[in-house]
């Protein structure tokens, strides 16, 4: 297990540096630069070129960078004048990750409930209730979704806030809209993983001791059918996070998304370069995190041996 | 009730009948489809894809309007008589933006699809055949580029490749071909090792051979499979992309563009989004369930 953990350390490591490197290269072969939309004198230019380190040669500006981001620090942005990428990041984090969070929860525990309720219904109305709720949230992309409450909700009954991030009411349509996707798949995966563990043979050996069948879906049928479930989380919480940068637009939340989006499109490299490590590191490590979980989960998996 | 001996009387053995076959015999692909065709909901998939697909050529004839045609004189009409689905802001016919839209997106979706299965099929291939130095260096690789959210990739090579529809083909199947290769090379791995491929090799087939003519074909099915889920999953891409501003650039129209488009303008005129939506969700659902079909179709298990 040990060993295990080394190694899927190792390999996040690399990961995130080849991440680094490769948006490090990928962003400077872009045509124009940070101050192209932007009416200065070619001196001025050349100065600000200058201050942010942009005129020396690119293996000189890598490894400063590479240096600097070992102890942490990802520079300045290049639009929002002295700010630092850190301080940015840091201000816009924690309404992502709110949202981020919520969405899993609220994703996480619907869809079990959803996957269990249709299994346990097999081929009866509430499993085709739920399987069609699971594949239109599979089939219906979030930004339509978003897009289709926000009319209905915000505009035309004015039941819920239109947009932004105040209050628990704000909350309710993007964290719907960003979970919805998960959620279904979290049902379907359920689903089938329930009506695969029906069939096993501990679970005859459970009824055949006389345990109620309450005792033998919940004590055996559902722990282990939650298992595959787990090792999913790890990407989903990846395409939670690319959801946010459509969510966080349609309802204009001041979140990372938005910055990503925006800092691509004005060609801030600094910012590019610290949201991509950020988000990468992120979700490195939350993959590393969900695979150990899973090896400490499921007992039939020592794995790495 | 008595049985008695003069109840049963003596048949004998047809020789000729105990040889002959009863039922025709089946290949797999007969079997599969004939499953498939009793699957109602994966073939109302079938049919929708099939429509969207005829649409998609011949819908932008179907009305005397060209696709980028202005007209500032009947700007943001919501559908009526003459414009079925409506104008958009320069008075083009959003009918005829939907299926040259379609024919972007549906291009889009199978073509990145396509290729990145090519990709992954070859190289899960080679690397599950050949085992050892070889599939370690890639799997590794694999490793390593899998963990990198494939989102981030993707907005990262459209960045640079200059967003079109060529990019966004080619980022999807740069990120996509991973899955697909460990997919292989797991079916290629339990393969390898049957009775089948040793009485090949026996009979002195190369390893090209073994590779293309044995190994890949039995797991068609599964790479079919995938394939079928790649493709909404490629539409989705598009839409997001083209959604944040960061796809398929005006003037050419696609699903996602038209409605990203409509969805500026949403508090006013909400039928400019809901329709390119309508038709994202449908093709997507129609997709996912006639893979869902397929799926079922081409499992051996569920034979019966």
């Amino acid at each position: 297990m040990v060993r295990y953990i080394g190694k899927r350390f190792v390999i996040s490591l690399i990961t995130i540096w080849i991440l680094a490197t490769l948006t490090f290269f990928l962003i400077r072969l872009l045509p124009g630069d940070p101050f192209t939309s932007e009416k200065i004198t070619p001196e001025i230019k050349a100065n600000m070129m200058k201050y942010y380190g942009l005129d020396k040669p690119l293996p000189v500006q890598y490894a400063t960078y590479m240096g600097n981001l070992l102890k942490g620090d990802m520079g300045y942005s290049l639009r929002y004048k002295n700010r630092e990428v850190n301080n940015i990041i840091a201000d816009a984090f924690p309404a992502s990750a709110d949202l981020g969070l919520r969405s899993l929860v609220f994703s996480v525990i619907l869809g079990l409930i959803l996957g269990i309720v249709a299994a346990l219904n097999h081929n009866k109305f509430w499993d085709y209730a739920c399987m069609v709720i699971a594949v239109i949230g599979v089939s219906v992309p979030s930004f339509v979704v978003g897009s289709l409450i926000q009319y209905l909700f915000g505009i035309k009954w004015k039941l819920l806030p239109v947009a932004q991030w105040k209050s628990f009411a704000h909350t309710i349509m993007p964290t719907f809209a960003l979970g919805l996707g998960t959620l279904a798949l979290i049902a379907r995966l359920m689903r089938t993983s329930m009506l695969e563990v029906v069939g096993q043979d501990y679970i005859k050996t459970a009824k055949a001791k006389g345990l109620s069948p309450a005792q033998v879906t919940i004590k055996h049928q559902i722990r282990n059918a939650i298992l595959p479930v787990v090792t999913v989380l790890g990407p989903l919480v990846a395409s939670l996070l690319t959801g946010t940068f459509v969510i966080e637009q349609i309802f204009a939340i001041p979140g990372l998304g938005r910055h990503y989006v925006v800092s691509i499109q004005n060609l801030d490299y600094t910012m590019v370069m610290g949201l991509t490590i950020f988000f990468g590191a992120f979700l490195v490590l939350m993959n590393f995190l969900v695979d150990i979980a899973y090896g400490l989960v499921d007992p039939r998996i020592r794995v790495g041996k | 009730m008595e049985i008695s001996k003069e109840k049963f009387r003596h048949v004998g053995i047809n020789e000729e009948k105990s040889q002959s076959i009863v039922r025709p015999s089946m290949t797999y692909w007969q079997d599969a489809w004939r499953r498939l065709k009793k699957n109602k909901i994966a073939m109302l998939g079938l049919i929708i894809i099939i429509i969207m697909t005829i649409m998609s050529i011949i819908g932008p004839m179907m009305v005397p309007y060209h696709h980028s045609d202005n007209n500032l004189s009947i700007t943001n009409q919501a559908p009526n008589r003459e414009h079925w689905f409506g104008t958009d802001d320069l008075g083009r016919d959003i009918w005829a933006r939907i299926w040259v839209g379609a024919r972007v997106s549906l291009f889009i979706g199978l073509m990145a699809a396509l290729l990145d299965t090519l990709i992954g099929v070859l190289v899960g291939g080679v690397s599950g055949f050949y085992g050892g130095k070889v599939d370690m260096i890639i799997m590794r690789f694999i490793d390593v580029m899998i963990a990198i959210p494939s989102m981030i990739f993707i907005i990262l090579i459209m960045v640079i490749v200059n967003a079109g529809v060529g990019a966004i083909i080619i980022s999807f199947a740069i990120t996509g071909w991973l899955s697909m290769a460990r997919l292989v090379r797991g079916q290629i791995l339990q393969l390898k090792e049957q009775e089948f491929v040793l009485a090949a090799r026996t009979l002195g087939a190369n390893s090209s051979r073994l590779i293309l003519k044995h190994l890949i074909p039995n797991t068609l099915g599964v790479i079919i499979v995938s394939l079928t889920m790649r493709i909404p999953s490629a539409i989705f891409t598009e839409a997001f992309l083209s959604f944040i501003g960061l796809g398929v650039k005006p003037p050419t129209p696609s699903w996602g563009q038209l409605a990203s488009t409509g969805a500026a303008v949403l508090r006013v005129y909400p039928f400019r989004l809901f329709i390119p939506a309508f038709f994202i969700s449908i093709t997507m659902l129609s997709l996912n369930l006639f893979g869902d079909g397929l799926r079922d179709a081409l499992d051996p298990r569920l034979r019966k």
